[in-house]
């Protein structure tokens, strides 16, 4: 096959099916709709508030799919001790970012749902810097644990506003607002300072953790950073270790994920384009005794990559007349695409038509 | 190399002499001349100005790494980026100003005009005041005078406007400064040179007291 008639995001879909296989996620294909409901129930979880709903004919709401990872979630059984995982490729409806209207969304990614371990929390951020290598090799997976931060915010004994809010304030790198956010709020001084600190939690894991070796004290954090260090520990060991940062201000919200989460960013797309995490306690919101995993990759945004634009669309314009002999044409039609070159057979110049070089049909060069 | 957004005006010229003290100068910048972008290699800076209100677009969508926003623009489009340092300069307020001795009695839907509708929008909404947003493009000042509005949510500096025009500051929303802000992507890939010059930034800083 010639690699390059594919696009970016088909190329990607294509090595990553194979990538997920490989390790034995098995496909998963859903309705493009939903009960609303669904949706309802876990607002926050959603990237954007917004969601395109209509009526079935039986007058139920349903929703254009806007997330992926509650659909499987209630496709799921909740048996203990099983392990589910599986991958898709399929298109969500969101309001996007930057223009604040619907936008299609083309998103690959897996999930496993079930009796999680050391060894699947691996498997999937493992999964998701081969996933990133695949389209470019110049990438940054940068990790964080919900956990962590969790258990710290909770040491303030402030409200959720003010928890939200912070997060906030850390996944913006904003310190001078958090120092006043912290002061408002009459957070104790020795409380704040940690808290500040994780704004300059990033790097090289081992910097990262030792740094935050430091801060731990009770047992709810020093569990979590055991985990945090065991994962950064295997992941050392993997071809993508030098690509693998700590960063805090890749947090999620905290009503959902509870453990790792992690964000993946290529050089050239000014966004993320991998996102991902541990989000057991959707799970218990959903009635699930299980956890659960997973990460989505946003194929939409690989096509800004490596846009060198071709100079033409096909090396050969045949140009015949009605009146020429249509079989001569088809000789020369196959001579030409058999000596690997591409071929547009047309009666008049497209206007629009990019080409290398005419051709009228007995094969003279004009 | 480091791509730096501008904003165009005052501030921005303030901003850029910041820069230039904290040793990123780039004397092309004061050249007479029509070039949009100016660069100085040896520093790995570009500099390019851009409308005050376009620079959080820039930064968001990776042409440029870093640039100077005021809060204003940050509260009311809420870009995907990180707010590195405030630089303490270009400092305002946003605020709510109505006509003298207006009184908000809150029997009626408070008419509000403004061009930062999503700010007072948050502003009402977090003290569940029902209102009616106009949304002007300039020239706020003359709503309440002309009874468009009850009361306008604008940027206020030294309140001159204001004076002149019959009107009064009834509260204060936000206090607005200008901010450094970065690409996040950027800043994965070029995490030393932006740490470098936000450090060098920081000592340029004037504290209030």
């Amino acid at each position: 096959m010639r690699e390059d008639i594919l696009k970016n995001e088909e190329k990607a879909v294509f090595a990553l099916r194979g990538l997920y296989k490989q390790y034995g996620y098995l496909p998963f294909k859903m309705s493009k709709f939903e009960p609303y409901d669904l949706y309802v129930k876990n607002k926050d979880f959603l990237v954007s508030d917004s969601v395109i709903t209509f009526n079935d004919t039986n007058g139920d709401l349903l929703a254009l799919k806007p997330d992926v990872t509650l659909s499987i979630i209630k496709n799921t059984t909740d048996t203990p001790g099983v392990k589910e995982k599986v991958y898709y490729n399929e298109n969500v409806y969101r309001v996007s970012g930057s223009t604040h209207r619907f936008k299609e969304i083309m998103q690959t990614g897996l999930e496993c749902i079930g009796d999680v371990d050391l060894y699947d929390v691996f498997e999937v951020i493992f999964l998701a810097a081969k996933s990133l290598d695949t389209v470019t090799s110049d990438f940054a997976l940068d990790l964080s644990h919900m956990g962590i931060f969790k258990a710290f915010l909770d040491n303030t004994g402030k409200d959720d506003v003010f928890k939200k809010e912070f997060i906030r304030l850390v996944s913006e790198k904003n310190r001078h607002e958090a120092e006043k956010l912290l002061k408002d709020y009459n957070v104790d001084p020795e409380k704040s300072m940690q808290l500040l600190s994780f704004i300059d939690l990033y790097g090289a894991p081992d910097k990262v953790l030792s740094k935050l070796e430091v801060l731990v004290e009770t047992d709810r954090e020093k569990e979590a950073l055991k985990e945090l260090s065991d994962i950064c520990k295997l992941l050392s060991k993997t071809q993508y270790a030098d690509r693998i940062r700590i960063d805090f201000s890749v947090i999620n919200d905290m009503n959902y994920y509870n453990g790792i989460v992690f964000k993946g960013f290529l050089k050239g797309i000014p966004e993320g384009v991998l996102a991902g995490g541990q989000y057991d306690a959707l799970m218990e919101r959903m009635g699930r005794r299980s956890g659960a995993l997973g990460f989505a990759l946003y194929l939409d945004l690989l096509e800004d990559l490596n846009t060198d634009t071709k100079t033409w669309d096909v090396d050969v314009l045949l140009l015949y007349k009605e009146s020429d002999d249509i079989a001569k044409v088809l000789d020369r039609v196959m001579a030409l695409t058999e000596s690997g070159l591409t071929v547009s057979a047309q009666k008049v110049i497209p206007e629009k038509l990019r080409y290398k070089m005419t051709e009228n049909f007995y094969g003279e060069v004009k | 190399m480091l791509n730096i957004a501008l904003p165009k005006g005052r501030l921005g010229e303030k901003v850029y002499s910041m820069f230039e003290r904290a040793g990123y100068e780039c004397p092309s910048i004061h050249e007479n001349n029509r070039k949009l972008i100016f660069e100085n290699k040896e520093k790995g800076v570009r500099y390019f100005w851009v409308k005050p209100s376009d620079v959080s677009i820039y930064v968001e969508r990776g042409a440029a790494d870093i640039g100077v926003a005021g809060k204003d623009i940050l509260l009311e489009y809420t870009p995907e980026i990180y707010e590195l340092l405030d630089l303490n300069i270009g400092k305002c307020k946003m605020a709510v100003a109505a006509k003298k001795g207006f009184y908000d009695d809150n029997t009626r839907t408070l008419k509000v005009a403004t061009k930062f509708v999503n700010i007072a929008k948050n502003f009402y909404s977090s003290r569940c005041r029902d209102i009616d947003i106009i949304k002007l493009n300039g020239s706020i000042e003359l709503a309440p005078i002309l009874k468009l509005s009850d009361v306008i949510v604008d940027i206020v500096e030294t309140g001159t406007t204001l004076k002149e025009n019959d009107l009064e500051v009834v509260e204060t929303v936000v206090p607005i400064s200008a901010r450094l802000i970065s690409n996040k992507s950027s800043f994965k890939f070029k995490t030393q040179e932006i740490e470098k010059i936000v450090e060098s930034m920081k000592a340029q800083v004037k504290t209030d007291d």
